[in-house]
């Protein structure tokens, strides 16, 4: 498995300097999503927690990936994999010629997988298929009438690490998990609150992951809610948050927390002051309104509570 | 009025008969009046008055006119050269434009003097009680035409609304002393130039003639004049022979044409010294006389005098030797500038007194007053201890976005899904304009129509095809509320740190930091004491999206909204806590009273505070549609007026002020009404409701705040009210609670911030030109004690808030009561028995009894809580009740504790 959960706070770097982020993506640029790769840049940088680098990685692939998608889907490049794929599937039926294809032409395997299926189904009954049948057959390649294409679909989803079916299941699982570990962080606290889904009986429009009953206060700022990220926050995708997100909650709830657990650039959180504190991790530093108010009373009063 | 004024430095008139004159003049209209005969011929005299005071102030101004070199000028008449921000002009009709089109930081000086022209004169003041209709016939306020004060002395700045550079100073010089020999030539002369005897204004056919201003009184009028004319004559013949023609050219203005060139660059300052002072009995004549107006409130505005006297005492007037002149020029030399300005200061201590901690302190550490009056120092030195007033208090602003209300914000309150998407939408957006704003607006060649304006204006146009205009006028009102309400906001930017600093410092400290406080010197300098109406820190941000967003549904919304809460605030009774005192028995009335009126004083605040701010807004959207950036010309403004006298105001402020003044609420009323006219356009004062409302302000200013006469009302009361409405003339309850404060004056005053700014340019060596003004510096550490019961309520409903706070005010008095019962009776027995028994009291340190009693008193509430779980819906999560319940519980507590420092630890 690619995705190990590392969510124990560990002693690893998680809140990056700009410069330290620009080194790892330097790296990043040589490689391709395949296991080998990620254990050369965990050799490269053994202060970094595995899931940082993977986080950044798959980050800085996607972008390329969206920078150089529009090369590979042109009807006659498309056509020309098509007919590659069926020579060489044909001549060695074992083999996974459609990973070694898409990783010939610098395309991520998941995404070959679909152009090509599309491409297929298209060559099956003359029609445009729908993009329902489509994602089905790719999460479920049994479904596909062809066993060759089926087992190669196959192979590209499991070896490819930023892209595909397989992914996006481990992405959401690993969300929702760390969403469980915030609530149960949070009532270890004592601290009450309402989550997405009973907001959205209640009628809100948007809708952060957690809603504090109470505020608290975080390293000396007000938390009214908190919002869970299981992954590295970079310039492009956290300013797509706040925009999308963040600032949305702050316009509704006031003042917020978001946890990157797989840590951020640690000049993003420059925010603080007005209102999005960035953590990568549960935060240690937490005032709550009621010990305030308790500390307002004297010692004295406090025993006569007991007697 | 010239030789009034010159028979009296020549002592050919008797200052106490002059002195007499000017108050029964003020007392005139200020008593009850009963007949119609006693009224006029009071009101006579002090038309004459009318015609003596702004006299005597130009005067003074034309004699120190060379003197005053720095600082903002306070000339009553035309300005000798253009300064088209710091203009103070008393006597001038000088109305800028509004800069419609004012993108970022256009505070174009919309109006530099707004007094006589604009609101016709203090002829309006005819318009109040009883006298409402009279205003109709009488003043169509014309230019020129309606003017009492428009005499030959005092005409009005060229008319045209700004621009003082295009129109070239149109100074008159001729002084024309009553007398015979006038020429015949000269119409205008003191007594023919009132509009009483030519009845021909448009509009008084309209409303039947009524009382007083027929034909015949006219008539009488016109006697009237020739009789006080010859009253006068016969005076100034008691004393001695008619004027000789030779003090002809001693009058001021001379002086004044041959200083205009002369004004040398040189800063060659003099040290003022009292054996150097040069006229002193005619100075403490012109000094008796200046401040008899001021406290007979004879001028527009007190504190521009009060301004123009501390120019006086801080002048760095460069030395020329023209013995010619000297002889003539009272107010030349530096020696006689601080003479006058320590004199008058001394005679006006009373209002010196109400000035902030700082500016007091500046004042007593001020070498002149030391020098010229030791005695004044002393009394300086003292009132500061007394003093109160801070220039801006520094409350933790804690900005927060509005919150999400389900109640009022979730899909049940929207007509379709789309309405309610695009809605959704709409707040990301305006938020994110606000941040981009904040950001940015600072910034040098940013203009907020250029950067924000099409995104502003494509939400106003979505927001049409959704018909969300009322959702989005709540939000933006309720973030304006939240963002401005403060006093931070609205006090000038920056003063608060600079105030505190120079209380830390003191004048002498001050001087000594110079060299730190060149590098935070802003470069904007003293504003002098009239600076137009503004929209200061976020206010800014509203009113040029209003600008930018320019939509009429938006606007009605908002003018709907802003009515309904304004008219709500105004009803807001002063003195009974949000039913309380009914239930309750005289008694505990009495024993609370303290405690009652800190609350009343705080809840007062807050809610004037509100007022203002929502009817500046108001008036800035129901006068935006009317706004020019030149003064309309006679016959246009005719047609506008009877256009727009057909539809109904927005407010009906006429309405609203008499009921006040019936109420005895103007303490509350007259501020905001202040805010609400500030914001007229060219014709809105022309307009009968509004003009009938400026007249009303107008009679009320004279006959009820005049600050030496401790009647009805309280004198800081009358000093706010005297501000805000010297304020908005340009001249100048349950009103006898005690309810505002100095903090309150300054919140509400800023420009009360600029004497404090004047006196420390001066300590700082740097004139006013240069600025004198430190930084403002943040104070970093967040404030995180207050804000979290705050941010509780944030995302609660808000009847969470009030059901604890009123649970917390009656808990807080019922404890109070308690105490009284049974520990204080407890502690007088045990202080009684002590002190019966002789002891030495290590005990009885009063401190140490009010921790003991508090302690005790902290778990009493608990007893009380009750109420809130009962009170609360029943959904209620157990925290948020339980944090309720602790915010009560400390609030109760806070209150009844402060009650108890505040009459225990005394003993």
């Amino acid at each position: 498995m690619l995705h190990t959960i590392d969510m124990k706070p560990t002693n690893t770097l998680m809140r990056l300097s700009r410069a330290e982020y620009k080194e790892i993506v330097r790296w990043t640029e040589k490689l391709r999503p395949t296991r080998r790769c990620m254990k050369i840049l965990k050799d490269k940088f053994p202060s970094h927690s595995q899931s940082t680098l993977l986080s950044i990685f798959s980050l800085e692939y996607q972008k390329w990936i969206k920078r150089t998608f529009s090369r590979h889907h042109v009807p006659d490049v498309i056509e020309s994999y098509y007919q590659r794929y069926l020579s060489e599937a044909k001549a060695q039926p074992t083999a996974p010629v459609l990973l070694e294809l898409a990783n010939e032409v610098d395309l991520s395997p998941a995404l070959m997988a679909r152009i090509i299926l599309d491409r297929f189904l298209q060559g099956q009954d003359g029609g445009m298929p729908s993009k329902s049948v489509l994602n089905s057959m790719l999460k479920e390649p049994s479904l596909i009438p062809d066993q060759i294409l089926a087992s190669n679909v196959y192979q590209c989803t499991i070896n490819d690490c930023c892209y595909g079916p397989l992914v996006d299941c481990i992405k959401h699982a690993i969300g929702h998990e760390h969403e469980v570990l915030l609530r149960e962080k949070l009532k270890e606290k004592n601290l009450s609150f309402l989550d997405e889904n009973h907001l959205r009986t209640m009628g809100y429009d948007k809708t952060p992951d957690i809603i504090l009953e109470v505020p608290v206060a975080v390293e000396g700022h007000i938390v009214h809610w908190i919002e869970s990220k299981a992954s590295f926050g970079d310039d492009q995708s956290h300013q797509t948050y706040l925009n999308e997100q963040f600032w949305s909650y702050w316009n509704r709830f006031g003042p917020g927390l978001v946890i990157y657990w797989y840590g951020f650039i640690g000049e993003l959180d420059c925010q603080r002051d007005r209102g999005i504190l960035l953590k990568d991790c549960f935060p240690t530093d937490i005032v709550t309104l009621c010990h305030a108010t308790q500390q307002d009373r004297s010692p004295e009063s406090q025993n006569k509570d007991k007697e | 009025m010239a030789a009034l004024l010159e028979s009296l430095l020549s002592h050919k008139v008797d200052i106490i008969k002059v002195v007499d004159w000017l108050k029964s003049a003020g007392v005139g209209l200020k008593r009850v009046i009963l007949s119609r005969e006693e009224h006029l011929s009071a009101f006579y005299l002090r038309l004459l008055c009318s015609e003596f005071v702004p006299f005597l102030l130009n005067f003074l101004r034309e004699q120190s006119s060379q003197a005053l070199t720095h600082g903002p000028a306070t000339p009553a008449k035309t300005p000798s050269r253009p300064r088209p921000a710091a203009q103070t002009h008393v006597f001038s009709e000088k109305r800028g434009c509004k800069s419609a089109s004012g993108g970022n930081g256009t505070r174009a000086a919309r109006r530099g003097g707004h007094y006589i022209d604009e609101t016709g004169g203090r002829r309006s003041v005819r318009g109040g009680e009883g006298y409402g209709r009279i205003i109709e016939q009488v003043s169509p306020p014309s230019v020129g035409q309606l003017n009492f004060n428009n005499l030959e002395e005092f005409p009005p700045v060229g008319s045209s609304p700004i621009s003082p550079a295009a129109s070239k100073p149109t100074r008159r010089i001729n002084p024309t002393p009553v007398s015979a020999e006038r020429p015949r030539s000269k119409p205008k002369t003191c007594f023919t130039s009132t509009p009483f005897s030519k009845p021909s204004s448009p509009l008084s056919g309209v409303v039947p003639l009524e009382g007083s201003m027929t034909g015949g009184s006219s008539l009488s009028l016109q006697e009237e004049r020739e009789l006080l004319k010859k009253e006068k004559t016969k005076r100034a013949q008691q004393v001695g022979s008619p004027q000789p023609s030779s003090l002809e050219p001693c009058t001021p203005t001379k002086t004044v044409l041959k200083t205009g060139s002369k004004v040398t660059p040189e800063q060659q300052t003099t040290c003022p010294e009292p054996s150097k002072v040069t006229f002193s009995l005619e100075l403490d004549l012109l000094v008796e006389l200046y401040s008899t107006c001021i406290s007979e409130n004879l001028v527009p505005n007190i504190f521009l005098e009060l301004f123009f006297v501390m120019q006086l005492l801080t002048s760095r007037s460069p030395h020329t030797h023209d013995d010619e002149q000297e002889s003539l020029c009272y107010l030349r030399l530096v020696h006689n500038c601080v003479y006058f300005a320590v004199k008058v200061l001394e005679n006006q201590f009373q209002l010196v007194a109400h000035l902030d901690k700082c500016t007091l302190r500046l004042l007593a550490e001020n070498e002149r007053v030391a020098s010229f009056s030791p005695h004044l120092r002393d009394l300086l030195t003292q009132a500061q201890d007394k003093s109160t007033a801070k220039l801006s208090p520094s409350v933790s602003t804690f900005i927060h976005s509005v919150p999400f209300q389900p109640d009022t914000d979730n899909r049940s309150n929207f007509s379709s899904d789309k309405a309610f998407h695009i809605f959704k939408k709409q707040r990301d957006i305006f938020y994110e304009v606000l941040r981009e704003w904040e950001d940015f607006h600072k910034e040098p060649g940013w203009n907020f129509d250029t950067a924000l304006g099409n995104r502003i204006r494509g939400m106003m146009s979505q927001m049409t095809s959704a018909g969300n205009h009322s959702h989005f006028a709540r939000l933006f009102l309720k973030q304006l509320i939240q963002m401005c309400k403060g006093p931070r906001v609205n006090s000038t930017s920056g003063d608060a740190p600079d105030a505190d600093l120079l209380g830390m410092l003191g004048a002498e400290g001050l001087g000594r930091l110079k060299r730190l406080e060149e590098r935070l010197i802003q470069p904007h300098g003293v504003v002098g004491p009239c600076s137009p109406p503004s929209f200061p820190g976020y206010q800014e941000f509203f009113r040029d999206f209003l600008q930018a967003a320019s939509c009429c549904q938006l606007n009605q919304h908002l003018q709907d909204s802003l009515c309904q809460q304004l008219l709500q605030l105004d009803e807001v009774s002063i003195l009974s806590p949000p039913a309380s005192i009914c239930e309750r028995d005289k008694e505990e009335e009495e024993e609370d009273g303290d405690m009652e009126q800190q609350d009343e004083k705080q809840r007062f605040s807050s809610v004037l505070l509100l007022a203002r701010l929502l009817a500046k807004f108001l008036g800035f959207i129901s006068f935006l549609p009317y706004q020019t950036s030149e003064k309309p010309s006679r016959e246009i403004q005719d047609t506008a007026i009877a256009l727009r006298s057909k539809s109904v105001p927005v407010l009906d402020v006429c309405a609203v002020l008499r009921n006040s003044i019936r109420r005895r609420h103007t303490i509350l009323t007259v501020p905001w009404l202040v805010e609400f006219l500030s914001m007229l356009d060219f014709i809105g004062p022309r307009l009968l409701c509004y003009r009938t409302t400026l007249g009303t302000l107008l009679l009320f200013a004279c006959r009820k705040l005049v600050l030496d006469r401790c009647e009805e009302m309280c004198y800081l009361n009358k000093l706010l009210m005297v501000s805000v409405l010297g304020w908005l003339f340009q001249v100048s309850y349950n009103d006898c609670i005690p309810l505002v404060d100095q903090q309150l004056l300054y919140t509400c005053c800023p420009f009360l911030g600029e004497f404090r700014k004047l006196l420390a340019a001066f300590v700082s060596g740097s004139t006013a030109k240069s600025g004198g003004i430190i930084r403002k510096i943040t104070p970093t550490s967040a404030e995180l004690k207050d804000t979290p019961a705050q941010a509780f309520f944030h995302n609660q409903p808000p009847s969470l808030r009030r059901t604890v706070e009123f649970v917390a005010e009656r808990v807080g008095s019922n404890a109070v009561k308690h105490m009284k019962a049974t520990l204080v009776n407890e502690l007088v027995g045990r202080g009684e028995k002590m002190l019966r028994d002789g002891l030495g009291s290590p005990n009885s340190n009063p401190s140490k009894l009010n921790d003991s009693i508090c302690a005790q008193l902290c778990d009493r509430p608990a007893v009380f809580l009750l109420p809130i779980r009962i009170l609360l819906p029943h959904e209620t999560s157990p925290t948020v009740l339980a944090t309720s319940e602790n915010i009560t519980k400390r609030l109760a507590t806070e209150k009844a504790c402060s009650w108890l420092s505040a009459n225990i630890t005394g003993n």
